[in-house]
């Protein structure tokens, strides 16, 4: 199982992204973390690339909704459209629903326990995004 | 909920049940303690403490455009607050204009949009530079900023030699926690050293630097680990200004610190007596400064940040309040609460000033400021206090065995420190084992249904745009381009780079046009990955 955890945008809090990389890795999926400030189109090649059979975004800048609309644009022209996306950061209750009808298939906003996260991850990996 | 059986401190301290005479007798008062204003200083820098001055309010804000920020500041002014503390949006603390196409999404969305000399008049509009002290989160770019900050100082006429406030300006912490580092190290270094020697001479109540802990420790290190890092950090900056051939006692004073006060209350105020005590025989033992003024260790701190939850978060001003009270017994001398809505968003007008009023109470309603250091002699306290000292100390050795901070950041080792803190936190909290009350117990329902949150205005971004062209086209172009490549000419020549940046910034070059050519000089600092 390969998961692809993300920075998206120039938010340079990376806590979350890197518990739950290793929240993932001691769960046994093989992680890759992206680092900071990459572009949707960066992250879009690694999912390809590293043949990834999920992607999680994490965002504090309160760019969530515009980033996550560019990721799901660049899977899609990348042909990776059913790689499924999850979100977690900063995330207003009423964007939750707006991210979810872009397709995205899970938000997790902070404070969302580990153990959920990673039973998603695990889901939708097995799944896909059905979108 | 089961009953607690781990007495220590979240740094990993053990805690007794209660603390007499054999923990601490006060017989090496002098040595160790001493009064208020003297050397340590464990019990603080002024001899009576807030009586003459009390902290200074300062509440971290900006948003949109300067217009919008600056009535922002005007409001919070009004409201009695002492101080500014400037938010800057991401494309501005990286170095992107705002039409950039990596600025786009962020921009006037966590502080406020700064593209020009303008924008920098703008944000204070009304607001003397020679009457107010500003406090600029910003590290990378700092030094573009500190140049507009003098510019629009002496636009408005006022004395550099009476203008006080701060830059961050500290990147070693970017590197390891926050994340907006741009150049490699030894660069960044080399502007931090030019901001450091130009305001040593030019502008010598102003602090150059705050070595921030308070990134470190939001990114999950402990008290300890906060401490020992940004001292750590505080060392490297005084090296480099003495390897610059500058006099220790000539900077010294332009140093200060930044922290953050998280929720165990007696941790807290013993990390920031210690830390007082460590930092003050540094300067006096091992770098020689004479003048009591560069051993005084003086910070500024914020109270919230990730001990703020989203679960019912109103209770985040009562945790924001506490830890205002620890942070006045540790002898802040600048403190920002958070508001309780910023786990979602920036504030609104009505949260943030709550948080305000928070520190007000704390000020004028509780006595607590009127006696300096309260707490000084308490057997707990002192012996908390010795204890940090111990476990920090041993902390810097060890980074100073594997060649100080530079080395230690490069090669990932304190992110890996840090993430290790975090994710054990995260276990803790998951399991129980620490509690965080709404989040692990006492939880309900629905308690993030129906808050009204702020909302960035969308058209600001337009505005900003417009205006940072509309700049570009009326700006004397070719006093511009002689600005930047006089800037060129200076980093290769070794020259101190603050006159060749205030005379850019005074041309109207944008931020982007003078970090986009030292990033094309100086090269991109490489993140190590680690998790």
């Amino acid at each position: 199982m390969r998961i692809v955890i993300a920075k998206p945008g120039l938010d340079g809090h990376d806590r979350g992204a890197k518990v739950i990389a290793r929240a993932l890795a001691d769960s046994g999926a093989e992680v890759i973390y992206t680092g900071l400030r990459q572009t949707p189109e960066q992250i879009a090649a690694t999912v390809v690339q590293e043949d990834a059979g999920a992607v999680g975004l994490s965002i504090l800048s309160g760019a969530h909704v515009s980033l996550s609309r560019k990721l799901i644009a660049c899977l899609r022209a990348q042909g990776a459209g059913d790689i499924p996306v999850l979100v977690g950061g900063a995330i207003p209750p009423g964007d939750v629903e707006t991210l979810r009808a872009l397709g995205i298939a899970e938000v997790f906003p902070t404070g969302s326990p580990l153990a959920e996260v990673v039973a998603a991850f695990m889901r939708y990996e097995r799944d896909g995004a059905k979108r | 909920m089961s009953e607690k059986r781990d007495f220590t401190t979240p740094s990993g301290i053990p805690r007794k049940a209660f603390y007499g005479p054999a923990d601490w007798n006060g017989s090496r008062y002098a040595e160790q303690v001493n009064d208020p204003g003297v050397f340590p200083f464990t019990r603080g820098v002024k001899s009576e403490g807030y009586r003459r001055k009390l902290w200074t309010m300062r509440q971290y804000s900006g948003f949109g455009t300067a217009q919008e920020s600056n009535a922002r500041y005007r409001y919070l002014l009004d409201q009695g607050q002492t101080g500014l503390s400037v938010a800057l949006d991401l494309p501005t603390q990286l170095g992107y204009d705002s039409d950039d196409p990596r600025a786009e999404e962020e921009v006037g969305r966590v502080g406020v949009a700064i593209d020009t000399l303008e924008d920098m008049e703008h944000l204070f509009a009304g607001i003397r530079l020679d009457e107010i002290t500003t406090s600029f989160t910003i590290n990378a770019t700092a030094a573009v900023l500190l140049a507009m900050y003098v510019a629009v100082a002496k636009r408005q006429g006022a004395d550099l030699r009476r203008i006080s406030g701060t830059i961050q300006n500290d990147i070693l912490k970017e590197y390891v926690s926050r994340g907006t580092w741009i150049y490699p190290v030894e660069a960044s270094l080399r502007l931090i050293v030019d901001t450091i020697e130009y305001c040593a001479g030019e502008v010598p109540r102003f602090n150059a630097i705050s070595v921030a802990g308070a990134h470190f420790r939001d990114a999950g290190a402990t008290a300890v680990q906060e401490l020992a890092f940004t001292l750590s950090d505080g060392i490297t900056y005084v090296e480099r200004c003495l390897a610059r051939g500058m006099a220790v006692d000539a900077f010294a004073s332009n140093i200060s610190f930044f922290f953050y006060t998280h929720s165990d209350f007696f941790e807290e105020i013993a990390k920031y007596r210690a830390a007082r005590r460590i930092w003050a025989r540094v300067m006096r033992e091992r770098f020689c400064a004479q003048n009591p003024r560069s051993w005084a260790f003086r910070f500024g701190l914020v109270c919230g940040g990730s001990t703020l939850q989203a679960e019912q978060p109103i209770n985040n001003a009562i945790r924001v309040a506490y830890e205002a009270m620890a942070s006045i017994f540790g002898g802040a001398s600048s403190i920002f609460t958070a508001a309780w809505d910023e786990p979602f968003a920036i504030p609104t007008e009505q949260s943030a000033e709550l948080a305000l009023r928070t520190q007000q109470i704390l000020a004028f309603e509780t006595g607590s400021a009127e006696v300096a250091d309260p707490l000084g002699g308490s057997y707990y306290v002192e012996s908390l206090t010795d204890a940090t000292e111990r476990e920090v100390c041993a902390l810097m050795e060890e980074i100073e065995g594997q060649g100080g901070m530079v080395p230690c950041v490069e090669s990932g080792y304190i992110q890996q420190l840090i993430a290790d803190q975090a994710y054990q936190r995260q276990r803790r909290l998951e399991s129980g084992d620490e509690v965080v009350v709404g989040v692990n117990c006492f939880r309900t329902e629905g308690s993030t249904r129906n808050l009204e949150l702020f909302q960035i205005d969308d058209s600001s971004v337009h505005r900003q745009i417009d205006s940072l062209r509309a700049v570009k086209e009326r700006r004397d172009g070719a006093r511009a381009e002689r600005a930047l490549e006089a800037l060129r000419a200076a980093t290769g020549s070794g020259e101190n780079l603050m006159p060749p940046l205030i005379e850019a910034v005074e041309s109207l070059c944008t931020l982007g046009e003078i970090c986009g050519l030292l990033r094309g000089i100086f090269g991109e600092f490489r993140e190590p990955i680690v998790i």
